[in-house]
């Protein structure tokens, strides 16, 4: 019967027990969708901004980072390439020869990276191809070269048109070549739109006197969060004459970003939770306060304070773990089909993100531990606060109680 | 006869650092299996005070209270809960009932704290809402019920637990008279027919008469006390 009493006490106050359970359901929905949306949000800048050019990860010879030069490259080799590959999560290695040259036409003169890739395998890290504007997209076996859009309008140059390239080579060599152009990219980072040129790999190195050498080696993941794993796992395998960068190190400022985008999440859900608290809270102060009287009334009679905390103790769990239950079965399709059908917005954000080359989307992650970290932390929230009546229980006065 | 409360010079006071208020003042009291008592006094003469320390609800600052040779002054809280369970009934000026329960379940629901079989429960659930007139009223919730029946229920209830005696603090001052005397006959039968010991306080002239033994407490301390029945 203790249960039954329970049962009915919670029908007694309808209004009041949909609010609480309103309240549990609406703190598990918002934060489950909150926290969903927001990493949505960080993974796809990451993904965004990694895809940019650095890629997740990168293998350089120790010391390149610091001092980005030709004299710091390494030889390919395919043994090194091969351990690489053999490592779990890594699906592929993009290999690039990067410097500095200057880049002139009959009209102008501007400073740019020359980088030379395996066009193919660039298009798995950085989609190279889907960049093009104008022209046609390079193969490895060209001599043919993709300017930035900036770079060749300040240049004044277009597609078949002829670019000439000064620098620097290895080893102190002179590094000097004519090119056609046979593409138009464009970049959403306006650094890298005002001045990159890129060459099929090969030519890359036979321009800068380096036959065989690489700056980097761009790896590709099976999966971002596996990032740290492969990063730890990779550097005693492949030892000290090299250095395994993970884009957090190449680029600190966009973790720190991410950083502190990430605190005012938590600083939102930190007075989503306070405001749920406030509003179970404020029922179970209602509830207590009304039932003071009844309380004492069956102290009196004799039941121990333990069977009658035991039954306001299963009305808290009821309302909690429906409120919760319920709220997970509503977030569960609402995250997961706002994760197939990402939020697009339009205007000028939209516009500001196309500028960038993101698409304008905010995209839901559907990811169980975040769905379950939150219910559990909304659950605890609500249980801890059930124990304010529980407390009023073992304290009460039955005279005092019973006072009108 | 059996002596079943046996107050020695009970004291309650209020604010004793301050303004001390003595709500029962040097109470000496005697009450034998059997008895129909009323305790009589103008408001805030002590009346809820005393019954609440006779019925161990609340403690003495001084004196002790022996109920059947136990003295519940010396019991633990919560043995002290067990204590009022098994040996007293209580019946509250109003309020008496749980209102989500029936009638039925109200009058169980202490049985079913003593842990008393289903089959006995049942029994007497039904024995004993027919002894108070409600038989018809058995699964219906306290709010369809007049206050004359929801204070009838409680009786049923007080009863229910076999206790020693069973405690009324002004059962009928939310009653009207018809419902006030239908109670008084109830409490009166039951005190008759089965020897239950009624000690209930009220102020009403017409429920003192029907009273055999009445106690007028003035200022928290015993005035007169008549029809006392005599100690051997
Ligand atoms: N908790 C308390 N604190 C202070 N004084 C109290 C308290 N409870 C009762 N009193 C006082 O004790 C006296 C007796 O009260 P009570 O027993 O309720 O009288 P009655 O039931 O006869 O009306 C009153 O003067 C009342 O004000
Ligand atoms: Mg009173």
């Amino acid at each position: 019967m203790l249960f039954t009493l329970a049962w009915r006490n919670l029908w007694r106050n309808r209004s009041r027990t949909l609010i609480t359970m309103a309240s549990v359901f609406f703190a598990v929905l918002l934060s489950v969708f909150t926290m969903s949306l927001q990493k949505g949000v960080w993974d796809n800048l990451t993904k965004n901004v990694v895809s940019f050019y650095a890629g997740y990860a990168q293998i350089h010879l120790s010391g390149y980072w610091d001092e980005q030069v030709l004299d710091n490259s390494f030889a390919y080799s395919d043994s090194l390439n091969q351990i690489v590959l053999q490592q779990p999560h890594i699906t592929g290695t993009t290999p690039r020869l990067e410097s500095f040259a200057l880049a002139s036409s009959e009209q102008s003169t501007k400073g740019s990276i020359v980088v030379g890739v395996d066009p193919e395998k660039e298009n798995m890290v950085t989609k190279l191809e889907n960049k093009l504007t104008d022209g046609k997209f390079i193969q490895l076996s060209d001599t043919a070269v993709l300017v930035a859009e900036g770079l060749a309008k300040k240049l004044q140059l277009g597609v078949s048109d002829t670019i000439v390239l000064i620098g620097q080579g290895y080893h102190g060599s002179t590094a000097a070549g004519k090119y056609p152009i046979k593409g138009i990219v464009k970049f959403a980072s306006p650094e890298l739109n005002a001045g990159i040129v890129y060459l099929p790999l090969l030519e890359a190195q036979n321009l800068y006197g380096a036959p065989g050498m690489l700056t980097s080696l761009v790896l590709s993941l099976d999966d971002p969060s596996n990032l740290n794993k492969v990063v730890s796992n990779l550097r005693p395998i492949i030892g000290n004459a090299y250095e395994v960068m993970p884009w957090q190190e190449m680029m600190p400022e966009i973790q720190e970003l991410i950083r502190t985008k990430e605190g005012s999440t938590y600083i939102i859900i930190g007075i989503l939770y306070l405001l749920v608290a406030f509003g179970i809270f404020g029922t179970l102060l209602m509830m207590t306060a009304e039932r003071r009287y009844e309380f004492g009334m069956l102290m009196a009679i004799g039941m121990k304070r333990k069977r009658l905390a035991w039954v306001v103790l299963v009305e808290s769990l009821l309302v909690t773990i429906t409120g919760c239950l319920v709220g997970v079965l509503v977030a569960i399709p609402l995250v997961s089909y706002l994760h197939t059908h990402p939020i697009r917005f339009s205007g000028q954000m939209a516009e500001m993100y196309e500028g960038f080359g993101f698409e304008p989307i905010i995209p839901t992650v559907f990811s169980p531990p975040v769905i379950i970290e939150q219910t559990v932390i909304v659950t605890c929230i609500a249980l801890v606060l059930s124990l304010y009546p529980l407390v009023k229980v073992f304290t009460l006065n039955e005279v005092e109680a019973m006072k009108r | 006869m059996d002596t079943i409360i046996d107050a020695h010079n009970i004291s309650k006071v209020y604010n004793p650092d301050t303004i001390p208020v003595y709500a029962v003042n040097n109470v000496h009291l005697h009450v034998h299996a059997g008895e129909f008592t009323a305790l009589v006094g103008p408001s805030g003469s002590g009346k809820t005070t005393l019954l609440n320390l006779l019925g161990g609800l609340d403690r003495p600052t001084s004196g002790n209270v022996v109920i059947n040779g136990v003295d519940i002054t010396q019991l633990s809280p919560s043995q002290l809960i067990d204590f009022r369970l098994h040996n007293i009934g209580f019946v509250f000026q109003s309020f008496n009932l749980i209102p989500v329960l029936t009638a039925r379940e109200n009058v169980e629901f202490i049985m079913l704290l003593q842990n008393v079989s289903k089959k006995e429960r049942d029994q007497r659930v039904t024995a004993l809402l027919a002894e108070v007139g409600l038989a018809d009223k058995m699964n219906v919730r306290p709010a369809q019920l007049s206050g004359g029946q929801q204070q009838r229920v409680a009786v049923a209830r007080a009863l229910a637990s076999k206790p020693k005696f069973i405690l009324a603090d002004e059962p009928t001052a939310n009653l009207d008279s018809v419902a006030a005397t239908k109670l008084l006959d109830i409490m009166a039968k039951l005190n008759q027919e089965e020897n239950m010991t009624f000690i209930f306080s009220t102020h009403d002239q017409r429920v003192i008469d029907r009273a055999r033994r009445v106690i007028t407490l003035v200022d928290g301390a015993i005035t007169s006390d008549t029809g006392q029945t005599p100690t051997d």
